[in-house]
């Protein structure tokens, strides 16, 4: 902002990726400007073309499939698009450095975190061996890295998935850029690490007065790190602007349908004299450590530690807590699909001790939806067989019937009937979950366990399968197991919420109490990160 | 900075995660007003629409793109033509090279010699089987009728009685015509002096046509070929789907056998068991099945391994759908990808391989039509040179066709291919 020229100027931008004779457009004439010290967020779906943009900038795009019709990405007055290879080397890495989404993918799983650090500083700054470890332990420290001396000899699979996208950072600021692009940074990490994560980009941008072009798909995110924000759809921005002024004064209906895409609603308080559903009484899962020649088990991983929770008819039971913090294992233990120790009640009926033949009638009763909604249907069954395929197991019905009862449940998750001959790739993720829940659906369950149904979903995605989950539920008095870390969905849908730590409860209670007025450090901790993206205190969450 | 690959290509395969969700140039055409009308495509886009099947461009299935892929393998696509063709030619090989009349009018009678055995006394021989190669035969037939020949008159065993040299005897087309009829009982003039008579590769050292021989012994080979690869992939999936569905100590022991199966020395078994046993089709196909179906399991098993976990199974096992039923409709598809991308080169190791015993004298029976002992003649003749020759060209050319088809199959199957 102190120099007149903005630091680096996308000017009506375009990427097309031509494959088999077609050609996408995937970014379409875009527009934007970064300021020295200043960040933008570029805020979309998947698919606007976000990332594309950014990649471009540093032409890190698959060419030849892709190519530029049109534009220029001006850097401190050079063009990108047409700067020869070698000096284009000189600038990534050094003047622009990126960070991704994955930290792990994005590490060398076989160097040392003092090697993947230490080469950026030699290859771009010729440093000697010794002066790169120097940097590279100041570096370690600038990005909160606890005891970084013991952290140099580590390898990624060591590291937590914070501790990595702290390493991935500084190696971003290796070379001190001038800009960094963040790609997503913080969507595969836990919401109590985002924050962290968040606070410490924030903090080393003031400090180093770096400009950040920061892209992600959570609004909650760019409100609290973003000076300008730029709104991107098919491949357009339709919408740039302060922070501030976007989210409080939205000018396209885009960025209005955006800002409005948040799960509404808040289900009843509980009630406590409804029959019971499942109910578990010290439920365990510990996974057996075991050490030697003879493979004696000297020690458990305790997934799940004593577990005692009712859920009764019609009503969600929320189950939150950070990842490894053994939700689903809980959830797969009441569906008996890991082994466990401890009572569990389903129905009246205890399944504890039932063999896998002998629960197989109930499974028509219990069902399951998962996260991925690419990987929960088979690629190679229609959607009619994968919703068919459990009437097949537990009824006798003909094809006429099996047929009419998928047809009947694709009306039921507002997908068309028609469609039932087609293959799970030809649906977007919202779809298919859908056509996940019509298959639990289609059985006509009691009990369905939801597992982060929504976590894969673009935000307005969420929202609608938010409403649709708690429709259904209303429509066919269901009762719900809701395992999630994204406590917005939960606070939306669940009566009452247990907060899970390391296998262990921390606390329960029904949803407004949990929510309102939450009484342990962690929960407070937990719900400052995911709703407003707050630090928590030391100590109080893992890194 | 480190960039993986996947970061880098991720906007170029939109399938892969945000592809079919939003495809590319959908809704691109309007240029958007700031107001209502919008809002209503957002909607659309997911809850009802029918999907377009877009990202996809018109082939919907996933094996219509596999099969552009294959197409857009030339040379695979091309061998693949050429194998189908040479392949059911020589499936028809009796109506091709033949020492009987394909068809006979006799008397006033149609016969069909090449699917009949008629005895000779029909004719007014006295041999159980008839010799329709034999000049008495012949007389009699043209006199009392016509008969329709197969362009080859020899089948594999069938031997040339006149041949012009010693045996075995060059091609026919390197001798002049006086030479060439020299040892028929009327020479230049004899009626059995046609160019049908030809033996376009010669003959072997027993008199037999070689390029009948060659013929009946590429049918032979890739009917072995197929049939082993058949059987032991079917074995070989079967074994590999067990252990990688069920792990633990199954995988462990089965895994611990198959390392001690595949240790001890296949060749010098099948050596010995063809030395003890009158070696036939059937008892090749055994012996060399023993060993050859461990070559899929490591595949099948692995891919077994890695798809079990996947949520699409366990949502099925939710359902309560039966082990069987998981491994066959939701498992195997996975693994087959990986099995026919091996079974041409599987095809092309069982054909190597019979050739191989063929050839040291531990294959098929004497007098098959083996390309094997084809080479092994080759070998001994070394004065013949059409023997190895013709050997060579036709057991180099059926495996390059198999090899390049392979290659076309596997890029076909190609996951990062058929996805983006």
């Amino acid at each position: 902002m102190s120099s007149s020229a903005p630091l680096l100027a996308i000017e009506d931008l375009s990427v097309a990726f031509h494959q088999e004779g077609r050609t996408n457009i995937a970014v379409d004439h875009v527009s934007l400007s970064v300021n020295k010290g200043e960040t933008l967020a570029v805020v979309g779906e998947s698919g606007s073309g976000k990332s594309v943009t950014a990649l471009s900038c540093v032409r890190l795009l698959n060419y030849p499939a892709a190519s530029h019709p049109s534009g220029r990405i001006l850097f401190k007055g050079r063009d990108m698009l047409t700067l020869p290879p070698k000096e284009l080397q000189t600038v990534r890495g050094n003047d622009i450095t990126m960070i991704f989404q994955e930290p792990m993918t994005s590490l060398n799983p076989l160097h040392k975190v003092e090697k993947q650090v230490g080469e950026i500083l030699r290859r771009h700054r010729g440093l000697s061996d010794r002066a790169a470890r120097e940097r590279t332990l100041e570096l370690l420290h600038a990005v909160g890295i606890r005891e970084p001396e013991k952290r140099l000899g580590s390898y990624p699979h060591q590291l937590s998935g914070g501790q990595r996208q702290r390493v991935m950072i500084a190696m971003a600021l290796a070379n001190e850029p001038d800009l960094l692009i963040a790609d997503e940074p913080t969507t595969a990490l836990d919401v109590t690490v985002q924050a962290q994560i968040l606070a410490l980009l924030k903090e080393i941008q003031a400090r180093e007065g770096m400009a950040m072009l920061f892209i992600t798909h959570d609004l909650g995110i760019v409100r609290k790190i973003a000076d300008r924000v730029a709104v991107m759809t098919d491949g357009k921005v339709v919408e740039t602007g302060p922070t501030e002024q976007v989210f409080t004064n939205p000018t396209h209906a885009y960025t209005r349908h955006l800002l409005a895409a948040e799960p509404k609603g808040r289900a009843p308080e509980p009630n406590p004299n409804a029959p019971i559903v499942v109910e578990t009484k010290d439920l365990k899962v510990w996974f057996p450590v075991k050490r030697g020649l003879m493979r004696r088990t000297v020690d458990h991983i305790k997934a799940v530690d004593g577990i005692d929770l009712t859920v009764r008819k019609g009503e969600t039971l929320g189950v939150v807590g950070e990842s490894g913090s053994g939700k689903t294992t809980l959830g797969f233990a009441i569906l008996r699909l890991i082994a466990s120790e401890g009572r569990i009640v389903f129905m009246g009926d205890a399944i504890d001790s039932r063999s896998w033949g002998t629960m197989r009638p109930l499974r028509s009763k219990m069902q399951i939806v998962f996260q991925d909604p690419y990987g929960s249907l088979s690629p190679r069954m229609s959607i009619g067989e994968i919703i068919a395929e459990g009437l097949k197991v537990h009824t006798d019905m003909n094809a006429k019937e099996r047929d009419d009862a998928v047809v009947k449940a694709l009306v039921e998750v507002g997908l068309d009937p028609a469609t039932r001959s087609r293959y799970p790739h030809e649906f977007s993720g919202g779809q298919r979950q859908r056509i996940a829940i019509a298959r639990a659906l289609v059985l006509e369950p009691d009990f369905i366990m939801l597992d982060e149904p929504t976590s894969a979903l673009d935000r307005s995605v969420q929202a609608q399968v938010v409403d649709l989950l708690r429709d259904v539920q209303k429509r066919h008095d269901l009762t719900f197991l809701f395992i999630s870390h994204d406590l917005q969905v939960v606070r939306a849908l669940a009566n009452e919420v247990i907060v899970m730590r390391g296998g262990k409860v921390v606390e329960r209670g029904a949803t407004r109490d949990i929510f309102d007025a939450p009484k342990t450090d962690y929960t407070r901790a937990l719900m400052a990160a995911a709703l407003n993206h707050e630090q928590a205190p030391t100590g109080v969450v893992a890194d | 900075m480190v960039t993986t690959q996947n970061e880098t290509t991720r906007p170029a395969t939109p399938s892969d995660e945000d592809g079919p969700d939003k495809p590319f140039g959908a809704n691109r055409q309007r240029e958007p007003e700031p107001g209502e009308a919008l809002e209503t495509t957002f909607e659309e886009r997911e809850a009802t629409v029918l999907p377009t099947g877009a990202g996809f461009g018109t082939a919907t299935t996933l094996n219509q793109r596999r099969w552009r892929l294959f197409k857009a393998h030339r040379r695979g696509f091309w061998s693949l033509w050429i194998f189908l063709v040479l392949f059911v030619l020589t499936l028809f090989a009796e109506f091709i090279a033949n020492d009987r009349p394909l068809i006979v009018s006799y008397q006033g009678e149609i016969l069909f010699p090449v699917l009949v055995d008629y005895p000779e006394e029909k004719f007014g021989g006295f041999l159980a089987r008839t010799d329709y190669r034999d000049p008495f035969i012949q007389e009699e037939i043209e006199a009392n009728g016509w008969m329709v020949w197969p362009p080859i008159r020899y089948d594999y065993r069938a031997v040339n009685n006149t041949p012009p040299t010693p045996l075995p005897s060059a091609p026919s087309w390197m001798f002049t015509k006086a030479e060439r009829c020299a040892n028929m009982a009327g020479g230049v003039d004899d009626p059995s002096c046609t160019i049908w008579n030809w033996n376009w590769l010669g003959t072997d050292d027993q008199g037999r046509d070689v390029l009948a021989r060659v013929i009946y012994g590429f049918r032979i080979s890739i009917l072995f070929g197929l049939v082993l690869t058949a059987a032991s992939s079917v074995i070989g999936v079967a074994a590999g789907a067990v252990q990688g569905y069920f792990g633990g100590w199954t995988d462990l022991l089965f895994q611990r056998v198959i390392e001690i199966w595949t240790s001890v020395p296949a060749l010098y078994i099948i050596l010995i068991l063809s030395a003890v046993f009158t070696p036939s089709f059937f008892l090749l196909l055994g012996i060399l099945l023993v060993f050859s179906w461990v070559a899929l399991v490591g595949v099948v098993r692995a891919e077994f391994l890695r798809a079990r976990n996947f949520e699409y199974v366990a949502a099925a096992r939710a359902l309560g759908v039966r082990s069987l039923t998981i491994m066959w409709r939701h498992l195997l598809p996975n693994a087959m990808v990986a099995t026919l991308t091996f079974l041409p080169f599987i095809m092309n190791g069982s054909i190597t391989t019979l050739t191989s015993l063929d050839f040291l004298g531990f294959g098929l029976p004497p007098g098959s039509p083996s390309l094997g002992e084809l080479l092994a003649q080759g070998k001994n003749n070394i004065q013949a040179p059409w023997l190895g020759i013709s050997g060579f060209i036709v057991i180099s050319l059926m495996l390059s066709l198999l090899i390049f088809i392979g290659e076309a199959v596997r890029d076909a199957f190609d996951p990062r291919k058929t996805f983006t």
